[in-house]
C-alpha cells in the first residue's frame, strides 16, 4: 500500500514501493494520459511533475514519490481552462500521433515555470523527449508561443 | 461505431444499438450509398449514406475508413468529403466504422488498409463521391419538402436555400428525409479549381484530446475485470519455446496464468502489466533457437556481398546494353553502398486487448489495417466473422509496423486461455525492438561509364538483399521475383527513375535472411535513393561537373522530376556561395506517385560532427489536400529518415537483433532538428502520396553535402558506425 498525492488528490494504492511511479499512475490510479515508451528514462513519454520538477516516472519508484505532489497531464489544466502550454499546443496544431505529447507538454510546462522566456538553446538543452513523428518544429514554435502568452 | 476521439468501450455494437432504437437496418444490403431504408448510427442519427451521418443539431459525422497514426489523413479525408458535401466545417466530427461492420455491409467503406501513403490518394475518388451524393440527397429532400424543382435549390455551409421563395433549411432538419431517398446514380465531382476546403491548411480534428491526456490509445484500454499480459517471443526468429519453469513465479504477486503461444512465445497474465512483466522477467525460459542462431550481421553482409557479384539476378529496369557500354567506356566509376535493418520504434509499443468467449471475440487495438486485424481475430479465435469484431483506436505511431497483426493474434491466443476475461497485451520496449518487422537489409554495387566527352553512357546498379514481399506478400511476387525492390528506379509506374541513361541495367539478387522484414516508412526508396542519388553525385564529381547541372542534363525527358529538383535548387540558392563553412547537397526521387527533392545545408566539425542547418524540400503530389499537414509530414519524414541515417541500424548477433531500447537505437531530439522549408508545387491531374516519399531525399542530400564539406564519401548507414554524429 502506498499513499500518493496525484493532481491534488490523495490515492491509497495497492502497489509495492519499488513499482515504477509510471505504472502506479497508469494502472493503480487509472490515469492513462502518462505514457509508457521505453521504461529506461530515455524517451520522456512518461514525464510528470514531482513537486513541480519534470521527472521521468518510469525511472523513479513509488516510494520516492510518497509525500510529494505528483502532477500528471490530467492535472495540468486548472478550473480556468487549459494550461498555456496545452493552449499553445492546440493553437499550433502540434501533435501528430500524439503519444509522446503528454510527456512533451509536461516537460515544457516545467521548463517555462523555471525559465519563462527560454531561448532556442535553452529549449535544446531542456527538452530531450523523443518524438518519432517528428513534431519538433511545431513544438519549438508552440513553446515560444506559450512563453509569450 | 468507435468514436475516434474518446472510444466508448462499453458501447453496444452498431447492430444492437440500431435495433434497440427501432431504426430500419440495412446491414448486409448491397447499397453503396445508403438506400430506401434508413440506416442509423449508434446514437440514432440517420446515415445519409455510409460516409455521412447528420445529427438533428447539424453535427456532421464523417466516417473514416483509414487509420489515423499521426499522418493527418483523418482530417484530410474529412476535408475531401466535406468539400463535396458543402457542409459547415466547424460542425464536422469523425468516426471509424469497424471492420466487422464493413464485412457485414459488403465492404461499403472499401479498403481499411493504411500504408504506402495511400490513405488519401486511394480513397479520394469514392469519399468525395460519398460527400457529393449526400449533398444531392439533402438538397433533394429540401426540394421535395418545399415542392420546388431541385435545380433551383443550392447548398452551402450546411444550409440549403431556394432563392425564388427565400426558403432555407439546414442539413440537420432534412437528414431524416434525405436518408430515405434513393442515392443518385450520377454523381459529379467539383472541378479542382472550385475547391474551397481542399487545399486549405485547416487544423487537425483529433488534437484536443492529445493535449489533455484524454486520447485513448490501445495501450490505454481499460475494461471491467481486465487482466494484463507481458510476452516474450523466441529471441531468434524461427526458434521455438522449449520449456519454462512456471513454479518459479507461482507465488509472485498478481500472477494469474502463464500461457505458451504457438510454440514460440510465452506470456504471463497478471492483475497489472507491471506484475506480469516482473514475473515474466523472473520466469526461467529455455529456447530452442535453431539454426538461425548462427547468423550474424557479418554472415549476412558476406552473403549479400556475394550477391553483388554472382548468381542469378532479376532485371527491374533495362535499356541499351549497359555491360557492353561499360566495357568500352573511357572512364568508369564504381562504388558499393549498403543499408541496414531499421526498427519502426513507434512510440507506443505493440499492444492489443482481447476478450474471448465461445461465441464472441472482440479486440481493441491500434492497427493500420483493420480488416487484416479482423482476419487475424477470426483465425486466432476460430470464430466466424459475425462473432468477431475489432475496435480501432488512434495509433501511437505506425510507420508500417502496425500493418502487421502478430500482436493481435497473440492477444487473442492469450484471451482464449481465459474465456470471458478481457486481457490487454502490451509488448515491452525490449520485445518491440527485438521482434520488429525490420526495414530490409540490402547492398548495392553501382558502376557508371563515361565517353571521351564526359557524357554518362552507362549505369549498372546491382542490388543484393532482402525482399519484403517474399516474406509478407508472396502473392505479389512476379515469378518469384520482387518488383517492389526497384521502388524509385522503375521505368514506369508510381516510382520511376528520373534519369535517362543510354545504357541502363538495374537488377536485384534476392537474398532473404531470417530476420523478418517489413514496410518501414518510405520502404525501398530509403536505400534506393541513397544508392542512386549519392552515386549520381559521385559521377558528377568524376566528370568534374556541378551535381545539379550533371543531373539536369540527364533529366530532360522527366520534367516533373526536374521541376521539383529545380525548385529546391532555386530556394536554397544553389550556384550562389553558401555561408562560410556551410556545404550543400541535393537529391530527388519519384515515389508513391509524388515527385520530391531535397537540398541540405550542413557544416561538419572535425569530420565527425554534422550540423544540419536547413533542408529545403519540394513535393509535387498532384494535389495538396491540407498544406499544413503536408508540411508536417515532410518535416516528420526527415526526423524519421535522419534518425535512421545517424542513429539507426539494427544488427544481428547469435541470430537475434542486438538493439533493445532507445539507448542502443536512438532517435533525433529537438536540438538536432534542422530548419525545414517545404515547397509544394502540385501540378494536378494525378494523386500522389505524402507521408513517405520525402523521407528518401533527406539522407542522400545530407550525405552529398558531407562530401562537399569533406571530400569523403559515406557509403554505409548508420553514421554512428563511423563515429559520426550530430553536432
Amino acid at each position: 500500500m502506498a499513499n500518493l498525492t496525484i493532481n491534488g488528490k490523495s490515492y491509497t494504492l495497492d502497489v509495492e514501493p519499488d513499482t515504477p511511479l509510471l505504472w502506479a499512475i497508469r494502472e493503480n490510479a487509472g490515469l492513462t494520459g502518462t505514457k509508457y515508451g521505453c521504461g529506461i528514462a530515455q524517451c520522456g513519454a512518461c514525464t510528470v511533475h514531482l513537486d513541480g520538477t519534470a521527472v521521468r516516472s518510469c525511472g523513479i519508484t513509488v516510494s520516492e514519490a510518497v509525500g510529494k505532489q505528483i502532477t500528471t497531464i490530467e492535472g495540468l489544466a486548472s478550473d480556468n481552462g487549459l494550461h498555456k502550454v496545452q493552449q499553445a499546443w492546440l493553437e499550433n496544431d502540434v501533435p501528430q500521433c500524439g503519444y509522446c505529447q503528454s510527456g512533451m507538454i509536461m516537460a515544457v510546462a516545467a521548463l517555462l515555470k523555471d525559465n519563462p522566456k527560454p531561448s532556442d538553446q535553452d529549449i535544446n538543452d531542456a527538452i530531450t523527449n523523443i518524438c518519432r513523428c517528428g513534431t519538433f518544429a511545431q513544438v519549438r514554435e508552440a513553446i515560444h508561443a506559450a512563453a509569450n502568452a | 461505431m468507435n468514436q475516434h476521439v474518446t472510444p466508448r468501450l462499453n458501447r453496444r455494437s452498431f447492430v444492437v444499438g440500431a435495433a434497440a432504437l427501432g431504426g430500419g437496418l440495412a446491414l448486409g444490403l448491397d447499397i453503396p450509398f445508403g438506400g430506401p431504408q434508413i440506416v442509423r448510427a449508434a446514437d440514432g442519427s440517420p446515415e445519409v449514406n455510409a460516409w455521412v451521418v447528420i445529427r438533428p443539431d447539424d453535427t456532421v459525422v464523417i466516417r473514416i475508413a483509414r487509420s489515423e497514426m499521426g499522418q493527418g489523413s483523418l482530417t484530410g479525408l474529412a476535408q475531401l468529403v466535406a468539400e463535396e458535401l458543402a457542409c459547415d466545417w466547424s460542425k464536422v466530427t469523425t468516426e471509424y466504422p469497424t471492420p466487422g461492420q464493413n464485412v457485414a455491409r459488403k465492404r461499403v467503406w472499401g479498403d481499411f488498409s493504411t500504408g504506402g501513403s495511400r490513405g488519401i490518394r486511394s480513397s479520394q475518388d469514392y469519399v468525395r463521391k460519398g460527400g457529393a451524393a449526400a449533398r444531392m440527397m439533402l438538397i433533394q429532400a429540401a426540394a421535395d419538402e418545399w415542392k420546388v424543382p431541385v435545380a433551383e435549390c443550392t447548398a452551402a455551409n450546411s444550409v440549403i436555400s431556394h432563392k425564388a421563395s427565400g426558403k432555407t433549411t439546414t442539413y440537420g432538419k432534412v437528414a431524416e428525409a434525405a436518408a430515405k431517398l434513393t442515392p443518385p446514380a450520377d454523381v459529379k465531382l467539383k472541378d479542382p479549381k472550385d475547391w474551397t476546403l481542399i487545399g486549405k491548411g485547416v487544423k487537425r480534428l483529433d488534437t484536443a484530446d492529445k493535449v489533455t491526456g484524454a486520447m485513448m490509445y490501445g495501450a490505454d484500454v481499460t475494461l471491467p475485470n481486465m487482466l494484463n499480459a507481458a510476452i516474450k517471443d523466441c529471441p531468434v526468429t524461427g526458434g521455438k519455446l522449449k520449456s519454462y519453469d512456471e513454479a518459479k513465479i507461482a507465488g509472485m504477486k498478481g500472477v494469474k496464468k502463464v500461457v505458451a503461444i504457438d510454440g514460440t512465445a510465452v506470456a504471463v497474465v497478471a492483475d497489472t502489466w507491471w506484475h506480469a512483466k516482473t514475473a515474466l522477467d523472473a520466469l526461467p525460459i529455455v529456447w530452442d533457437e535453431g539454426e538461425n542462431a548462427k547468423v550474424s550481421s557479418a554472415s549476412i553482409g558476406k552473403w549479400l556481398a556475394e550477391g553483388l557479384e554472382s548468381g542469378p539476378a532479376y532485371v527491374g529496369n533495362e535499356n541499351g546494353d549497359a555491360k557492353a557500354a561499360l566495357a568500352s567506356a573511357v572512364k568508369k566509376v564504381e562504388a558499393v553502398y549498403n543499408y541496414p535493418y531499421q526498427n519502426h520504434a513507434t512510440m507506443e509499443p505493440m499492444n492489443a486487448t482481447a476478450v474471448y468467449t465461445a461465441d464472441r471475440c472482440e479486440v481493441w487495438c491500434g492497427t493500420q489495417n483493420g480488416e487484416a486485424a479482423f482476419a487475424a481475430v477470426l483465425e486466432a479465435s476460430g470464430l466466424p466473422a459475425e462473432k468477431c469484431e475489432v475496435h480501432k483506436l488512434i495509433l501511437g505511431g505506425g510507420f508500417g509496423r502496425r500493418g502487421q497483426t502478430d500482436y493481435v493474434r497473440q492477444a487473442v491466443k492469450i484471451a482464449k486461455e481465459l474465456p470471458g476475461t478481457p486481457v490487454k497485451l502490451i509488448w515491452s520496449r525490449e520485445e518491440d525492438m527485438t521482434h520488429g518487422r525490420y526495414h530490409p537489409i540490402t547492398q548495392c554495387k553501382l558502376t557508371g561509364g563515361f565517353d571521351a566527352d564526359n557524357n554518362l553512357t552507362a549505369l549498372h546498379m546491382r542490388i543484393s538483399g532482402q525482399s519484403i514481399l517474399f516474406s509478407l506478400r508472396p502473392e505479389a511476387l512476379v515469378n518469384g521475383k520482387d518488383p517492389a525492390t526497384f521502388q524509385g528506379l522503375a521505368s514506369s509506374g508510381e516510382a520511376t527513375i528520373g534519369y535517362s541513361v543510354p545504357n541502363l541495367l538495374i537488377e536485384h539478387s534476392m537474398r532473404n535472411p531470417h530476420i523478418n522484414p517489413g514496410f518501414w516508412r518510405g520502404v525501398n526508396v530509403n536505400q534506393n535513393a541513397i544508392y542512386l542519388e549519392c552515386f549520381m553525385d559521385e559521377l558528377a564529381a568524376a566528370a568534374g561537373q556541378d551535381p545539379l547541372e550533371f543531373r539536369r542534363k540527364l533529366m530532360s525527358k522527366n520534367p516533373k522530376h526536374l521541376a521539383v529538383l529545380n525548385a529546391v535548387a532555386e530556394k536554397i540558392g544553389w550556384g550562389s556561395a553558401p555561408p562560410e563553412g556551410v556545404y550543400r547537397g541535393l537529391a530527388q526521387l519519384h515515389g508513391y506517385g509524388s515527385y520530391v527533392a531535397g537540398a541540405a545545408e550542413i557544416s561538419v566539425i572535425d569530420g565527425t560532427k554534422i550540423k544540419v542547418h536547413r533542408i529545403v524540400a519540394s513535393t509535387d503530389p498532384g494535389y495538396v489536400v491540407n498544406p499544413a499537414q503536408v508540411e508536417r509530414q515532410i518535416a516528420g519524414s526527415f526526423v524519421y529518415g535522419l534518425s535512421a541515417l545517424f542513429y539507426g541500424g539494427c544488427t544481428v548477433r547469435d541470430g537475434r537483433i542486438e538493439q533493445t531500447n532507445f539507448d542502443s537505437y536512438n532517435s533525433m531530439r529537438i536540438a538536432e532538428m534542422p530548419k525545414v522549408e517545404a515547397i509544394m508545387v502540385p501540378s494536378g491531374g494525378f494523386w500522389g502520396g505524402v507521408g513517405e516519399p520525402t523521407i528518401g531525399v533527406a539522407a542522400p542530400a545530407v550525405l552529398n553535402a558531407y562530401f562537399a564539406a569533406t571530400g569523403k564519401r559515406i557509403r554505409s548507414v548508420p553514421l554512428r558506425d563511423q563515429n559520426i554524429t550530430f553536432a
